[in-house]
């Protein structure tokens, strides 16, 4: 199997046939031990059990922007390379980031009432991220609504480059604004700011999320695959139809 | 483990995480199961791809 058989559907089907049993089992792994490692975290001095809504919130904040990022590589893939498979990985990432994205604004919610007394704000960081779930929204709806598979590709890549200038708004909005989200205390220049019994089950419950966006996007892009098929299959009987139909009334013709 | 006055909001956090993933995997292998049964009812009306293959196949 090399890199070229991944280009091909089929190949990709075939190797991730083999593949997605071992992808499955490691996403659960890793949530289960992220899940103890959870819930044995100590609370927080100051916010108390609250934290362990970190654990969960931080991944799928974190993952809201690596889709659009993954979906950014494959608009690229799309529209410079042609990739046949890059249009595939695009389309089935948006639902799996949307619902990342959903899941990092009703998480944050629930830490904000505690925390803030308010369930939302209009503040910088809080609104970048409804914009992005706003745009995973109108990025499925264009797939949906134009019915050719490689024109709604192109549209959407577009699109999604476009949308990708939200991913660094987003990381800087805390330090560009003046907002109630904490600033940034993992993934910052001089390290992360976290303490290591907080920082260990956060980055575990992040590598199950990843695991398991990855998992549920090769899951998704094989039944791509299938559908792109039915589609061509559907197409090829439609026309055998249409041609039995045009050519009835010639052959019926009296001589 | 105690979760302490803020229960409510830690464990509806965690039934959200895990209600979302478990509709992803629930619609994703639906979805999954609908494109293969469709693939083989168009196959056993005598549409196949033009290499032959079964379009099931893999």
């Amino acid at each position: 199997m090399t890199l070229i058989d991944l280009a091909n559907p089929t190949g990709f089907r075939s190797l991730t046939a083999r593949l997605l049993p071992f992808l499955a089992a490691a996403t659960t792994i890793l949530l289960l031990v992220g899940l103890y490692l959870s819930a044995c975290a100590p609370d927080d001095y100051q916010q108390g059990a609250t934290v362990k809504i970190m654990f969960i919130h931080v991944p799928n904040a974190w993952l809201s922007m690596f889709v659009w990022a993954v979906m950014t590589t494959s608009a690229l893939g799309t529209l410079v390379w042609r990739h046949p498979l890059a249009d595939v990985a695009a389309k089935t990432a948006a639902p799996i980031g949307a619902s990342f994205t959903f899941l990092a604004l009703v998480t944050g919610s629930l830490w904000g009432r505690p925390m803030w007394g308010a369930y939302w704000e209009w503040d910088a960081r809080l609104t970048s991220v409804l914009i992005l779930l706003l745009m995973y929204l109108g990025l499925i709806a264009l797939w949906r609504a134009v019915e050719d598979p490689s024109r709604a590709a192109r549209a959407a890549a577009v699109l999604t480059l476009a949308g990708a200038i939200n991913l660094p708004i987003i990381k800087l909005s805390v330090d560009w604004w003046n907002t109630l989200h904490q600033p940034a205390s993992v993934l910052r220049i001089g390290g992360p700011t976290l303490d290591r019994t907080f920082l260990v089950p956060l980055l575990v419950m992040a590598s199950g999320f990843t695991l398991l966006f990855v998992t549920l996007h090769v899951a998704a892009m094989r039944t791509e695959i299938l559908r792109r098929r039915v589609r061509a299959l559907q197409m090829m009987q439609a026309r055998g139809v249409s041609g039995e139909i045009g050519a009835a009334p010639r052959a019926s013709q009296p001589a | 483990m105690s979760l302490g006055p803020y229960a409510p909001f830690i464990v509806t956090s965690y039934l959200a995480a895990a209600l979302v993933a478990a509709l992803l995997i629930g619609w994703i292998a639906i979805d999954y199961r609908n494109q293969k049964r469709r693939l083989r009812e168009l196959e056993e009306s005598g549409v196949v791809r033009r290499s032959g293959r079964s379009a099931t196949e893999s």
